[in-house]
């Protein structure tokens, strides 16, 4: 997700980072190229003048600051200059006091609303509330057919009837009211913002419904093209937010940075994958630092902290930094990452990833040859991995589909990871505080861990292609990001 | 200081370098023995979707490729295109009224092309050309400028062919496969090429390889019955390459001559369906029939990303043609000038709107002049 801009940038805000001195030709230079990226980002035209006028204008005109280099001060800039293009705050929703609350759908065909209407009801489920899907989209073959079958896997009500969808959509506002549903969605055919006709149907649907929030979709992939169909929605229909779709291939979502920029309304959801709880609100702020290669730590964090039990988590920790974690420790701990998402997604996160991961394909197979791997071991094996011999390994080997080496190499990284997490914990519990004993993590100090990991080389561990390069260590933050009480990951390094 | 939040990343951390590291070195290591898979046999039922499948044969056949309305399918085409002209060049006319050219120009001139989705890379190696011609004053008036610019694009778009293969030679049935992204239009030029080739008088058999969207089959039968040509369709989540496999069995055991095979759209970065697509076009020749057509549906809204698409896709199936959807709009589709030029992949239709009749072939000279038209 964003992952090409955000390598690009990376290497362009290098070329300033840490210089003391900005010549008139730098910031051109640096400029030049901003320009480049976000164009083969797909942002727009006109956006992209404004963009890099106001960042020249920023940096020219920008005070001498005592605390951060020029280069800082450009790496700032942009960054603040990104986030306000995406959109600045998350969009808070609120609920009709008198409900339902009515939700409209609209955009090009093919953008995903289908698809993104039941996810945004499987979200709406997921808050508590109690949605019904109305398929108006009669135009496209099989369309209806498609939502009830979503709805049916999400366990949402559909209605819908043949004919008028302006008629639909009414009917569909009665039942909801009828039946006793707060939240009503109302999925519409898709339209060329230039088709005068569609164009007044949804008009008329939108004030039959009267929507609390009206949805422009709009496919990630989507070229110049996107502020002309946005522009065409928001005059016809006043938008309230956009839903960024097929935001897990490999678009640049320059589209997503124009928008706002040109309707003055934020995106209010990402759908990252085509699972239908692959959706989730989107963050301006989190999102400008994932593009400039900080990471999206925050979000991280809380998808890490809603699927980990809090207690196995500190136990499996504790384990680890006194070496005593073992395969089937890592296995659990295994299960709890798989809930988090994709595995790209989850790396897209975590700063300085995207760029070592494009070198080696990350997806969801990936865990599983070593989980199966781990699972054709004895019970025994997985605690003293040190007894797997000769036939055990070929056993192994049989068992999981793979090859000998392929154990050799398993059971080599692993006694290592072991090695260096022992380590790591006893240099930890001596610098975080006498108290801990035990290495308790609850003590441990996250600056000085940190560094340790990055000391040990954990990307030796990451083997061909995997290069994780490890936590940048702790620093300044010439982002101008608040920290919130843990190391600032999404400094440069 | 909060720490629990540092100890799940450092958990996160773990499971990802350790479990990944293992699994990208054995990636390598299995990448070169890729065992060839019988088509699993999976429960395809063969629908026929009108009841004058036999009546079709003695349809008189149509010379045009379109069922356009109007009289000339190209102006009509060009009508359609046109609509969406004049949306941001208004000041072209401006530029071309002028006798001399100006930094204006050359600025004027690189946002027409970055708009219509042509892209940084090629626009600049398209206008550094014509910059060395007028430096060589081969040319020195906007209006001049201007043409040079449109001919040099057209020349280096016209060289490849944009028939669409058919090949009675060849082991029967002709298998055409439509390949692309989530939402580009798959399944509505299936059905409108079926209509096009039925028209041409040839006996076609549509292929519901689609069996992961939601209703994806249902959407492809009701083509079916509009260009009233048979469908075979497989399980919801089955197996795709063995509908397709067995679509072209029936088409052969039926003397079919070509079957359009749908596949479910996909993302070119997710390398497990991109394996998934492989199959399908190894399964298709298994046994009876030739793959002659491989489709890249490419969504005139698509940015620079269609150039990762075509790339991506063409790796995996060898794309021998672009369908160029939905160009009725108001994008104009610039990024298959970049697949073109770069990649070599010639487009070969262009789909105007959602109703049966309106695919058009490709027509260089005429996209390169609607890229700059002015309503």
């Amino acid at each position: 997700m964003f992952d090409n801009l955000s390598s690009r940038f990376e290497s362009i805000l290098k070329k300033v980072r840490g210089k003391g001195r900005l010549t008139e030709a730098d910031v051109d230079e640096v400029l030049s190229e901003i320009r480049a990226a976000l164009l083969d980002a797909d942002v727009n035209v006109g956006v992209v003048r404004t963009v890099v006028a106001r960042i020249r204008e920023a940096a020219i005109g920008a005070e001498l600051s005592q605390a951060l280099d020029p280069g800082q001060q450009v790496v700032k800039i942009v960054s603040q200059e990104l986030t306000a293009m995406l959109g600045g705050e998350t969009l808070k929703i609120s609920y009709a006091s008198k409900p339902p609350t009515v939700v409209l759908m609209a955009g090009l065909q093919g953008s995903g609303k289908t698809t993104s209407a039941a996810k945004l009801a499987r979200w709406f489920k997921s808050q508590g509330r109690h949605p019904l899907l109305v398929g108006a989209d009669l135009q496209r073959p099989a369309a209806v057919e498609q939502l009830r079958t979503l709805g049916k896997q999400i366990d949402v009500p559909v209605f819908s009837e043949p004919g008028d969808p302006v008629t639909t959509a009414t009917r569909g506002l009665a039942e909801a009211r009828r039946i006793g549903k707060d939240v009503l969605i109302v999925d519409t055919a898709g339209r060329l913002s230039i088709d005068a006709d569609l164009m007044d149907e949804i008009r008329r649907i939108s004030d039959a419904v009267t929507p609390n929030y009206t949805f422009l979709v709009i496919d990630a992939m989507t070229g110049q093209d996107a502020v002309n169909t946005a522009e065409a929605f928001h005059n016809t229909l006043a938008i309230d937010g956009v839903i960024l779709s097929k935001l897990d291939g490999d678009a640049r979502g320059g589209a997503a940075l124009s928008v706002k920029e040109v309707i003055g309304r934020p995106i209010a959801f990402a759908a990252t994958g085509e699972k239908l709880d692959a959706f989730e609100q989107f963050h301006p702020d989190r999102m400008a630092g994932r593009i400039l290669g900080m990471g999206d730590m925050l979000t991280l964090i809380e998808q890490a902290e809603s699927v980990f039990e809090k207690e196995e988590a500190e136990k499996a920790a504790a384990k680890l930094f006194e070496g005593d974690f073992t395969l089937d420790d890592f296995l659990d701990q295994l299960q709890q990452v798989k809930k988090m998402g994709s595995m790209s997604s989850i790396m897209g996160m975590i700063p300085g990833m995207p760029k070592a991961a494009k070198g080696a394909e990350i997806d969801d197979d990936m865990l599983k040859v070593t989980e199966a791997i781990i699972r054709s071991m004895t019970k025994e094996e997985r605690r003293q991995p040190e007894i797997i011999n000769g036939s055990r390994r070929t056993r192994i080997a049989k068992g999981s589909g793979t090859t000998v080496p392929d154990i050799n190499k398993l059971v080599k990284q692993f006694t290592e990871m072991q090695k260096m997490m022992k380590r790591m914990g006893g240099m930890a519990a001596l610098s975080g505080g006498k108290a801990n004993k035990k290495g308790k993590p609850g003590k441990v100090n996250p600056i000085k861990m940190a560094k340790a990991m990055r000391e040990m080389g954990l990307s030796d561990l990451a083997g061909p292609g995997g290069g994780m390069k490890g936590f940048p260590p702790p620093g300044k933050n010439p982002s101008g990001i608040p920290s919130e009480g843990f190391p600032d990951f999404r400094d440069f390094r | 200081m909060n720490t629990a939040p540092m100890i799940l990343l450092i958990l996160v951390g773990l499971v990802l370098v350790f479990g990944v590291g293992v699994v990208v070195y054995n990636r390598r290591q299995a990448a070169s023995q890729q065992s060839l898979e019988a088509p699993p046999a999976v429960a395809v039922k063969e629908v026929v979707a009108t009841q004058e499948v036999i009546a079709e044969e003695s349809a008189p056949p149509v010379a045009v490729v379109v069922d356009e309305p109007e009289p000339e399918p190209t102006t009509g085409a060009v009508r359609r295109f046109a609509r969406a002209a004049g949306i941001f060049n208004g000041s072209f006319a401006v530029l071309r009224g002028k006798d001399k050219i100006t930094s204006e120009t050359w600025d004027e001139l690189e946002e027409t092309l970055l708009r219509a989705d042509v892209g940084l890379k090629t626009t600049t190696a398209l206008l550094d050309t014509l910059k060395s011609r007028v430096g060589r004053k081969d040319i020195s008036t906007p209006q001049e400028l201007l043409d040079a610019l449109q001919s040099e694009m057209a020349g280096q778009l016209s060289s490849n062919s944009r028939e669409l293969q058919f090949d009675s030679s060849v082991k029967m049935p002709n298998i055409w496969l439509f390949v692309g992204v989530n939402g580009v239009g798959k399944t509505t030029t299936i059905g409108k090429v079926a209509f096009a080739q039925k028209a041409l008088g040839r006996s076609v058999l549509l292929a519901a390889g689609d069996t992961f969207r939601a209703a994806a089959g249902e959407q492809l039968e009701t083509w079916a019955q509009r260009a009233e040509v048979p469908i075979v369709r497989g399980n919801e989540g089955g197996d795709p390459s063995a509908v397709i496999f067995d679509a072209v069995q029936s088409a052969a055991a039926n003397n079919r001559e070509l079957v359009l095979g749908d596949t479910a759209g996909r993302l070119q970065n997710k390398s497990n369906l991109m394996e998934e697509l492989k199959k399908v076009r190894r399964v298709a020749e298994k046994e009876a029939g030739t793959v002659t057509e491989v489709l890249l549906v490419i969504d005139a809204t698509t940015g620079q990303n269609g150039l990762s698409q075509a790339e991506q896709f063409a790796l995996a199936t060898n794309v021998t043609g672009v369908v160029l959807t939905k160009l009725d709009g108001s994008a104009k589709g610039g990024i298959v000038f970049a697949i073109e030029t770069q990649l070599g992949i010639p487009v070969k239709l262009v789909g105007l709107g959602e109703t049966i009749g309106v695919l058009v072939p490709f027509d260089p000279e005429e996209y390169v002049r609607e890229l700059f038209a002015e309503a």
